[in-house]
């Protein structure tokens, strides 16, 4: 698959501080997640693939545009929704999205008929002749997500989507990403430091640290991969237990007190555990799943 | 797609030409400006002083109708280079404080909201941008000097003959030129304290005081160091020194025309690196 996103050895330096360090990675997954601590670079490297700040060293493509030179034909694929308060305040909403819309390229009629149809999608239909100043701040965010998809980006860069939002905000916010992701005709990164929100919604996590990348992790393989580690606690013979479920292809690590850790061959079912287990009158007291959660990815991240 | 259908779909039908987007920013400048009842009012009160002048010359062409009520004519009516500068210095106080209203209600709106990143992060530029914004202020103050100034002409022509018009050519000319100078200057200076001043007031305000302040700073530095370079600070005389060479009259000033071409240039500099420097999709905070 192309890679969405290629970053070649990119850095950003504002004056003496270098804020983004040699940053090569190829993203291609539908939906990727952009995790770090404040002050990692996440923003930053969102303003540097919109083009906003100047890079001072590699190069980085979307959809293979690079981004020094085809700046132009890039952001007219790219629909972006800021952390900040962004809106006009004396403008409609209807009027704003239209008009974000007729930047994008729209032609007037089609803007305003688009502006309409993404406001009732994001759930502003009822609200959509009202300033977007009097908006509450839930509004605010999904007006510019309105703003963002209007024209129809084929990769949407959403920073802190969820920021501010209450509950029932933040899952209608967590629902339409989905929702988009859906369709197939758009990527999305998501931005966020909400691990829940990322692992929700995203299929590959790029974690930054101090300017730098420190962990990658395509979540649908880790999450496939997760279903083949298997911990056990037994009451009974566990080595001769261990013995059989080694016949069977399975990787058995004996962790004392009866608990065995192991790898699943492909292609196994787990009902032969259960056979193994009865055929030896063991007790299975437990079975887990090795489940490594995205907190947990991310603290092993900070740490390293 | 329906309304009631809530799904998303992209949008893949016809775009327009990217060189004609930056004039969809006067389009809604406008319709907000609009609103104001007292806008409308003193764009109205604008085309005053041309309506005098289309009377004025009407009368200096028809001499016979003041002689018939018992006027005396002779010299006292006259089309000629001077009424235009006096029509150009007429209609540039009105510019001017069209100017101080409007402009501050350009720029600064979009830096308090935040809305930068949402114009840049779209297929439009920092320049189509600037563009846009000073278009409102180009096609308004256009239509209180320079096209009010050049149908004033050619009513002057039609009255007077062929004969004025090829010796008199020149005015249009100059009327143009000296007119759109000013438009760009009082335009960049407009954006450029609309754009590193939020607070509206604040930025009319400043747009006045740049003038006022200039003048007097000007005047002080002239008595004080004994010279008369204090005046390029004054930006209204600098103006009417290129005004009077456009006419082909001798500017009182005391400045050199060139000296007060390079002074509008830097004026022109100045606020484009201004607005260079504030607008941007984002802030980097030292």
């Amino acid at each position: 698959m192309d890679p969405v996103i290629e970053l070649a050895g990119l850095s950003v330096r504002f004056g003496d501080r270098e804020i983004l360090h040699n940053l090569r990675v190829a993203l291609s997954g539908r939906t990727i997640g952009l995790l770090g601590p404040n002050g990692a670079g996440k923003s930053t490297l969102i303003q540097t693939l919109l083009g906003f700040v100047p890079l001072s060293a590699g190069s980085a493509t979307i959809f293979g545009h690079d981004i020094r030179q085809q700046t132009r034909e890039l952001r007219a694929l790219v629909g972006y929704m800021p952390e900040n308060d962004a809106f006009i305040a004396n403008l409609t909403a209807v009027s704003f999205v239209r008009m974000m819309g007729e930047l994008a390229g729209l032609p007037p009629d089609a803007a305003l008929e688009r502006a309409h149809e993404v406001l009732f999608y994001v759930g502003l239909g009822e609200a959509r002749y009202r300033l977007l100043g009097t908006y509450s701040l839930g509004m605010k965010q999904l007006a510019k997500l309105a703003q963002a998809i209007v024209h129809g980006p084929r990769l949407l860069i959403l920073d802190e989507p969820t920021n501010g939002l209450d509950p029932p905000a933040r899952l209608r916010m967590i629902r339409l990403i989905k929702e988009m992701k859906q369709t197939g005709s758009m990527h999305l990164v998501v931005c966020s430091h909400l691990l829940r929100d990322v692992e929700e919604t995203c299929e590959e996590v790029l974690i930054l640290k101090q300017g730098r990348i420190v962990h990658y992790s395509n979540l649908e393989e880790e999450r496939r991969a997760n279903k083949r580690f298997v911990e056990l606690e037994t009451v009974g013979d566990e080595k001769d237990f261990a013995g059989a479920l080694t016949a069977l292809g399975c990787e058995c690590v004996g962790a004392g007190l009866g608990r065995i850790k192991m790898v699943l061959p492909a292609d196994f079912e787990l009902r032969e555990i259960y056979r193994l287990a009865a055929d030896r009158d063991l007790q299975l007291r437990r079975l887990n799943y090795r489940r490594d959660t995205l907190e947990d990815i991310f603290l092993k991240a900070m740490e390293a | 797609m329906a309304v009631y259908k809530r799904t998303y779909a992209a949008y893949e039908g016809a775009l327009t030409p990217a060189w004609s987007r930056f004039l969809i920013l006067p389009r809604y400048s406008f319709a907000r400006l609009w609103q104001s009842k007292f806008l409308v009012m003193f764009f109205m009160a604008c085309f005053f002083y041309p309506l005098g002048c289309i009377g004025y010359i009407y009368l200096a062409n028809n001499l016979s109708i003041l002689s018939s009520f018992g006027f005396p004519v002779g010299q006292f009516l006259k089309v000629d280079a001077s009424l235009f500068l006096y029509f150009c210095w007429v209609q540039a106080a009105f510019t001017y404080l069209l100017t101080a209203f409007i402009g501050p209600s350009l720029v600064s709106p979009d830096l308090v909201n935040g809305a930068m990143p949402l114009y840049l992060c779209r297929p439009f530029s920092r320049a189509e941008y600037i563009a846009g914004k000073m278009s409102v202020l180009v096609f308004l103050l256009s239509l209180v000097t320079w096209v009010p100034g050049l149908i004033l002409f050619v009513i002057q022509g039609s009255l007077a003959g062929w004969e004025w018009t090829k010796a008199n050519l020149w005015i249009a000319g100059s009327l143009f030129i000296g007119m759109a100078v000013w438009i760009l200057v009082l335009s960049l200076l407009a954006l450029a304290l609309s754009a590193w001043i939020k607070w509206k007031i604040a930025a009319g305000g400043l747009v006045l005081g740049v003038f006022f302040a200039g003048a007097g700073f000007g005047t002080a530095l002239n008595n004080v160091m004994r010279t008369k370079y204090g005046t390029l600070l004054n930006l209204t005389e600098v103006m009417y020194t290129v005004w009077s060479k456009l006419f082909r009259l001798t500017p009182d000033t005391g400045i050199s025309v060139e000296a007060a071409w390079i002074c509008l240039g830097v004026v022109c500099a100045v606020c484009l690196w201004l607005l260079a420097r504030r607008v941007r999709a984002f802030e980097v905070v030292k």
